[in-house]
């Protein structure tokens, strides 16, 4: 890769040669044209977090039992309770980022030679490297960033419920502002995004490399073959490496916060410190982490080098 | 300077040869019509030439190697695939505004003064546009790149006949100018023979006619002969004969006008009649060599 490229791929102006030439953001523009064309990467985590929102009012005009169960109950159970909404709210939005993350990751690198605007992007210049990286970067970057930005609108607007409805009640609003852990779960909620896009960065990667590569189908390349594998390992062999192998990128990122926070998930736990679960240097020390990040560095060359020599389809 | 250097360019997909290894030149300030019938190697060519595609053989492009520095050549080369390639979901407005933000030789304003001339809205989506119009909008954005190459590949394919004018005449008038270079393909020869300086025919992967439009007009003769002169001009070797209200119509390649005139009134060929000949004798030349 030459350094013009490289440098244009980080967002540099390139070289400019004409007087009458002016400065340029490739990649920053390659990143807007990604959300100009694939919205729901930002409308689908805000709509989810509207119908959540819809659902806690009405729970909160039924004046919801809810509530009245936390006074009945241990103080510090009645915390866990409190948290536990907010926790659901911000997990649904994670979860609908991730699924659209999916689908973004396989329309990619295929749509744009599926309706040949690949002839279009092609003819100025910005360099594969740039248009892979901009597209790599909507799963890892952008979406994160805008689902914080919606599980924090969210969770405001449920914070704000609370409170009108424990006014309205004339119940005593220490009970939730003074206990509620707000900034530590703000912490945890941006260290979460932070871990699963790290962690998931082979697999968005594996997601643009079948994208770039795949003819036709993308959705059953990615995902058919690995499951072939590891069944045909399972019958051949009665084992299961590759199976333990896709289930550990799928939730192997646990490790990243601390020990004891997955095996008591089942009940309802009293976590008066949420960021005292977090774990970053457990999370710096998982071979996964950084195998999956040199895997993902791997794919996305092969996603360049097939930008750089797929036809239209 | 030459825009475009070929030597011995080649390209294989499997064992099919879609180029046998052609030599090219293209001069700054050229506008060279490049024809072919389909799978000639017309596109392969234009491929190569805008890094599209890796190849054998030396090419440079505006000096540079177009498969190693496609990024960088898209700075001072333009091209339009055909009139289909802007994606459809993308705004007027967004196309400005993200044309004007990777290329650092596009000049908005011109572009949409350009836009003013049609119907289109800035707001509209491509898809909401007639196939005329987004051959418009996608003339308007490269006419206003200031360009060293401009590559158009079937640039009027699907538009109707009040369009391809409109096309053309904007190209002419508002975007060439003698330091640019345009190579075009088009199955519409007759539509681009006035415009064009150059012509290359292209045939099973080889040119077999490379001829500037002035060696073109001096080398290539048409006759309309009268019926009882017929034989006698036949007897001077046409390349190429066809009939015409009862009337022999004979192409001599390189034969004396003057000597021509003796039969009938001598034109200059269209170059689609000229293509029908020489592709006829290619095509015999490769059937011979086949057989």
């Amino acid at each position: 890769m030459s350094d013009v490229s490289l440098d244009t791929a980080l967002g540099g102006s390139g070289v400019l040669t004409s007087a009458l030439s002016h400065p340029t953001r490739p990649f920053y523009w390659s990143v807007r044209r990604e959300l100009w064309e694939n919205r729901a990467t930002y409308l689908a985590p805000a709509n989810v977090a509207g119908v959540l929102m819809v659902g806690s009012l009405l729970a909160a005009l039924r004046f919801g039992r809810y509530h009245d169960d936390v006074s009945q109950i241990d103080p510090a159970q009645r915390l866990g309770l409190m948290e536990l909404p907010y926790g659901v709210a911000a997990l649904a939005i994670v979860v609908t980022m991730f699924i659209v993350a999916v689908f973004y990751c396989l329309g990619a690198l295929h749509n744009e030679r599926r309706d040949r605007s690949i002839l279009f992007w092609k003819s100025l210049p910005v360099s594969d490297l740039t248009a892979v990286l901009s597209k790599a970067a909507i799963p890892l970057v952008v979406m994160p960033i805008v689902a914080f930005v919606v599980i924090e609108a969210l969770q405001l607007a449920m914070l704000f419920l609370n409170t009108v409805t424990i006014l309205v009640r004339g119940q005593n609003l220490s009970q939730l502002w003074g206990r509620l852990p707000w900034l530590q779960m703000q912490g945890v909620v941006l260290y979460t995004l932070a871990v699963t896009a790290l962690w998931f960065a082979p697999i968005y990667a594996w997601l643009l490399f079948i994208s770039g590569w795949a003819k036709r189908a993308p959705f059953l390349w990615a995902f058919l073959p690995p499951l072939a594998l590891s069944l045909v390992e399972k019958i051949a062999f009665n084992t299961s490496y590759i199976g333990d192998l896709i289930s550990y990128r799928l939730h192997g990122f646990k490790d990243a916060f601390s020990e004891g926070t997955v095996s008591r998930a089942g009940r309802l736990d009293i976590v008066t410190s949420p960021i005292s679960l977090l774990d970053p240097l457990g999370l710096l020390s998982l071979p996964g982490l950084w195998s999956g990040l040199m895997v993902a560095a791997g794919l996305l060359a092969a996603a360049v080098w097939f930008r750089r020599r797929q036809e239209p389809i | 300077m030459n825009c475009i250097e070929a030597r011995g360019l080649r390209k294989t997909y499997g064992s099919t040869v879609a180029l046998q290894g052609i030599d090219l030149t293209v001069e700054e300030g050229r506008i060279l019509g490049l024809i072919g019938p389909n799978g000639a190697g017309k596109s392969t060519a234009l491929n190569a030439i805008l890094g599209l595609t890796p190849h054998e053989g030396d090419l440079r492009v505006l000096g540079r190697n177009p498969w190693i520095q496609r990024d960088e050549l898209m700075r001072d080369v333009c091209f339009i695939a055909d009139v289909a390639v802007l994606p459809r979901w993308m705004r007027v407005s967004q196309a400005l505004d993200y044309v004007a933000g990777v290329h650092p030789r596009f000049d908005r304003a011109k572009a949409n003064a350009f836009l003013a001339k049609t119907a289109i809205q800035s707001s509209s989506r491509v898809r909401e546009l007639s196939k005329g119009m987004v051959a418009q909008l996608h003339l308007s954005l490269i006419m206003a790149i200031d360009a060293k190459l401009l590559v158009l590949d079937e640039p009027t394919l699907g538009l109707d006949l009040l369009y391809r004018k409109a096309f053309y005449d904007a190209l002419l008038n508002d975007y060439f100018d003698h330091s640019r270079t345009i190579v075009v393909t088009t199955h519409q020869v007759e539509e681009i023979q006035h415009i064009l300086t150059d012509l290359v025919f292209i045939n099973a992967g080889r040119i077999v006619l490379n001829t500037s439009m002035e060696a073109f007009e001096a080398r290539y003769a048409e006759v309309m002969t009268l019926p009882e002169q017929a034989s006698a001009a036949r007897a001077l070797g046409p390349i190429y004969e066809r009939q015409v209200f009862g009337r022999s119509i004979m192409l001599f390649d390189g034969l004396d006008r003057g000597r021509l005139a003796a039969f009938g009134d001598v034109r200059t060929p269209s170059i689609a009649d000229l293509f029908v000949a020489v592709m006829g004798e290619s095509n015999q030349t490769i059937g011979k060599v086949a057989a």
